[in-house]
């Protein structure tokens, strides 16, 4: 087994190879992912290996991008785009939600756009504006569209080649600020029997909360379960993996038995994947909670300056806030 | 209604016109068929080229036999609409020569990537007229299979289409289809409100940069609803594409025989390999933009007059009967014909069930989702919790 330690960007990169090897219509697009190897080096090396027709450096324009991948998907290619930054991603709206989440509804079936769109999301890296931002709330409320996001570098190697091989139009959300975050990554594991691409995952099991987060906020919130073991309370942390569709089978199973749920993202709390979980929970788990579903967000606001973002994002003190906060009813 | 493709094998034909024409008029516009219907037998464009065409008579019948029948086919939609048999009509009136001369000039290889008034080009596909009834009259979304026909879904968000198509020509040049008489071309359709677009201004970028073998198909019908083209544009359209890197050309698009000889001359450029191009088809909305719009608003009926005395189809057949090559035998039978299928039309239109609403749920991706699942069961019950629900 060829188990190495490698950040969660070298996981990626080591991913999407994969996905080139094993499918040659699987085709990488996007600004600078050739010769540069994408702004945070993803793509690093790819296009050497694979040619400029595998890993195609294209114009600035995102529109461009993700509706000329439309084309090559219906011509029956496999396009991996690229969005720079979470910010820029808007230009591409349109294409995105109007294109490729409805040309298989509207063509019944006859169509299949089999497209993966990564986007780096998320703050904490001290950008300027527009580089920080998390925009999941509009891809997973529209319909034809799956939304994910990795949390460390075992489910980005796996989880970007389930997403490439499916065919459904995913929107694959990576932690910028965790790319250069370490883990354990079995080389060799196949795709055939891996963990479900859209669904959750118990990352630390505990009895007394339970914390539900994805991506970035997955490893704030395991910090947050350790120090709150140190003061004698078992906070249990699931990863939520995929966005759309939601996967809260294991998320039920765990709020009846703690009575308690905390959901955690970065996104700003209203009309966000918060609202829509605690919604749920209340919905099929409401005589097993012992204090209202909280959520621990990012503030109502544009995205802040950057000196300023630590006190936007939640942070290990503001779960634990709110933590404490389930007792209080 | 299917007929061969009139141009597939135009060398070595007779049928040269028998009225010449020296080639003259306006520089910017290529045109073999005068408004009047005198036949100019070539004309040399800016670049050179020289355009002609040299079809049997029976293929010059063919094509006035699909310009009467697009007609009428879409006046009988207007008329649905009328009726309230369907929700609104985008009528291609007064652009069926664009339309049918394009559409005729793609070989059965060729994709194209139409907008949601392609009514013509869609008849020269193969594609059953009905299928666009079944959109606007909201039992479906589309309904044909874009692989099968080499024709893609109608796009009603402006100038989307135009980077699909592109894509789609970058997928036949990475496929090596391209360098060969034989090669696969692309073509994409828009009108002159498109060309505000970015998406149509990216697809410039990308199918210059990319050297695709793509054509861009602008019918000028000279509005964009009520904006008139000055509001889109300080330039000719078909100049624009000097800009982006590769040529462009404006074609007389009420003159059937001009648009397929510019139209094939690009396909085929495209095919070989010689990378995209702009066509300019110069025509006119004669109707309303939808069955929604009051064109008498915003433009004077001189103008439509105006246009009236360039009718694609009334020139073709002065043509036809100045060269004897159809008499009024033929024009009875297309008529006759139009009549006949546009009666049949209709009742199958009004026949057409509206779909089982549960079907709403299908197709959303296509390896589903648990989610719908759940909201497909629960709807699935609360229907069938009504007495007499036959669901």
């Amino acid at each position: 087994m060829a188990t190495e330690t490698l950040t969660l960007g070298k996981a990626l990169n080591a991913g999407l190879r994969k996905a080139l090897e094993n499918d040659p219509k699987v085709v990488i697009m996007g600004e600078d992912v050739g010769k540069l190897g994408g702004v945070f080096r993803i793509t690093d090396g790819l296009q050497k290996d694979f040619g400029d027709q595998r890993v195609i450096d294209t114009p600035l324009a995102e529109s461009g991008i993700i509706g000329t991948a439309v084309g090559l998907a219906i011509r029956g290619y496999r396009p991996v785009c690229e969005i720079q930054f979470d910010g820029f991603v808007y230009p591409a709206y349109d294409q995105i939600v109007s294109q490729v989440a409805k040309m298989h509804y509207r063509s019944r079936g006859k169509l299949n756009i089999p497209m993966v769109i990564r986007i780096p999301f998320g703050g904490g890296i001290g950008a300027v504006e527009h580089h920080s931002e998390s925009p999941e709330a509009y891809f997973a409320h529209t319909a034809g569209l799956k939304v994910v996001s990795c949390a460390n570098p075992q489910d980005a190697y796996v989880m970007i080649q389930q997403a490439i091989a499916s065919d459904d139009p995913i929107v694959f959300l990576e932690p910028k600020r965790r790319y250069w975050e370490k883990g354990q990554v079995d080389l060799d594991a196949p795709l055939s029997g891996a963990y479900p691409l859209h669904s959750a995952r118990v990352a630390r099991a505990g009895t007394d909360v339970t914390l539900l987060a994805y991506g970035p906020m997955v490893r704030t919130c395991l910090d947050a379960a350790t120090a709150a073991a140190e003061d004698g309370r078992n906070l249990e942390v699931i990863d939520l993996r995929t966005l759309s569709p939601l996967d809260l089978g294991v998320v039920y199973e765990s709020v009846r038995r703690t009575g308690r749920a905390v959901v955690v993202h970065e996104a700003p709390s209203n009309v966000g994947l918060g609202a829509e979980i605690a919604a749920r929970i209340t919905e099929e788990c409401f005589y097993s909670l012992e204090s209202p579903v909280l959520r621990v967000a990012g503030f109502d606001t544009p995205y802040p300056a950057a000196r300023v973002e630590e006190e936007y994002l939640p942070d290990l003190d503001r779960v634990l806030d709110a933590v404490d906060r389930t007792f209080g009813w | 209604m299917a007929k061969g493709d009139p141009g597939a094998s135009t060398r070595g034909r007779r049928a040269a016109p028998r009225s010449r024409k020296a080639a003259t008029g306006d520089p910017e516009l290529v045109q073999l068929l005068t408004p009047t219907g005198e036949r100019i037998e070539s004309v040399t464009g800016p670049d050179g080229t020289e355009y002609r065409v040299d079809f049997t008579d029976e293929e010059y019948r063919g094509l006035y036999r699909d310009l009467v029948l697009v007609r009428k086919l879409d006046a009988e939609a207007t008329a649905l609409q009328r009726q309230g048999e369907l929700g609104i009509w985008a009528s291609l009136l007064g652009q069926e020569a664009a339309q049918v001369g394009s559409g005729r000039a793609l070989r059965t290889q060729d994709m194209a990537f139409p907008t949601y008034r392609e009514h013509g080009v869609l008849y020269c596909r193969g594609i059953d007229p009905i299928m666009p009834l079944g959109l606007f009259r909201g039992v479906d979304q589309g309904g044909w299979d874009p692989n099968e026909f080499k024709f893609n879904m109608y796009t009603i968000v402006i100038g989307a289409q135009t980077l699909h198509a592109t894509g789609y020509a970058m997928g036949v040049a990475m496929d090596g289809k391209t360098g060969t008489d034989d090669g696969e071309a692309v073509i994409a359709y828009f009108g002159d409100g498109a060309t505000s677009q970015g998406d149509v201004n990216e697809a410039f970028v990308w199918a210059g940069v990319f050297n695709s073998p793509l054509v861009f198909f602008c019918q000028n019908n000279q509005y964009a609803i009520s904006e008139p083209l000055e509001r889109q544009t300080r330039i000719p359209l078909y100049r624009r594409a000097a800009g982006f890197g590769f040529p462009g050309i404006r074609v007389d698009g009420n003159d059937v025989l001009a648009t397929y000889a510019v139209t094939r001359h690009a396909l085929d450029n495209a095919r070989h390999g010689q990378g995209p191009s702009l066509i300019e088809a110069y025509t006119y909305r004669m109707g309303a933009h939808t069955t929604s719009d009051d064109p008498t608003r915003y433009r004077i009926a001189s103008e439509v007059e105006a246009w009236q005395a360039k009718d694609p189809i009334a020139r073709m057949k002065a043509f036809l009967e100045r060269e004897q090559i159809a008499d009024s035998d033929f024009f009875a039978e297309v008529d006759e014909q139009a009549r006949r299928e546009a009666i049949e039309l209709r009742e199958r239109v009004l026949a057409m069930p509206n779909p089982e609403p549960v079907t709403m749920f299908d197709h959303v991706y296509p390896n589903g989702s648990p989610l719908l699942d759940e909201q497909r069961a629960q709807f699935n019950k609360y229907f069938d919790s009504f007495e007499g629900s036959t669901h």
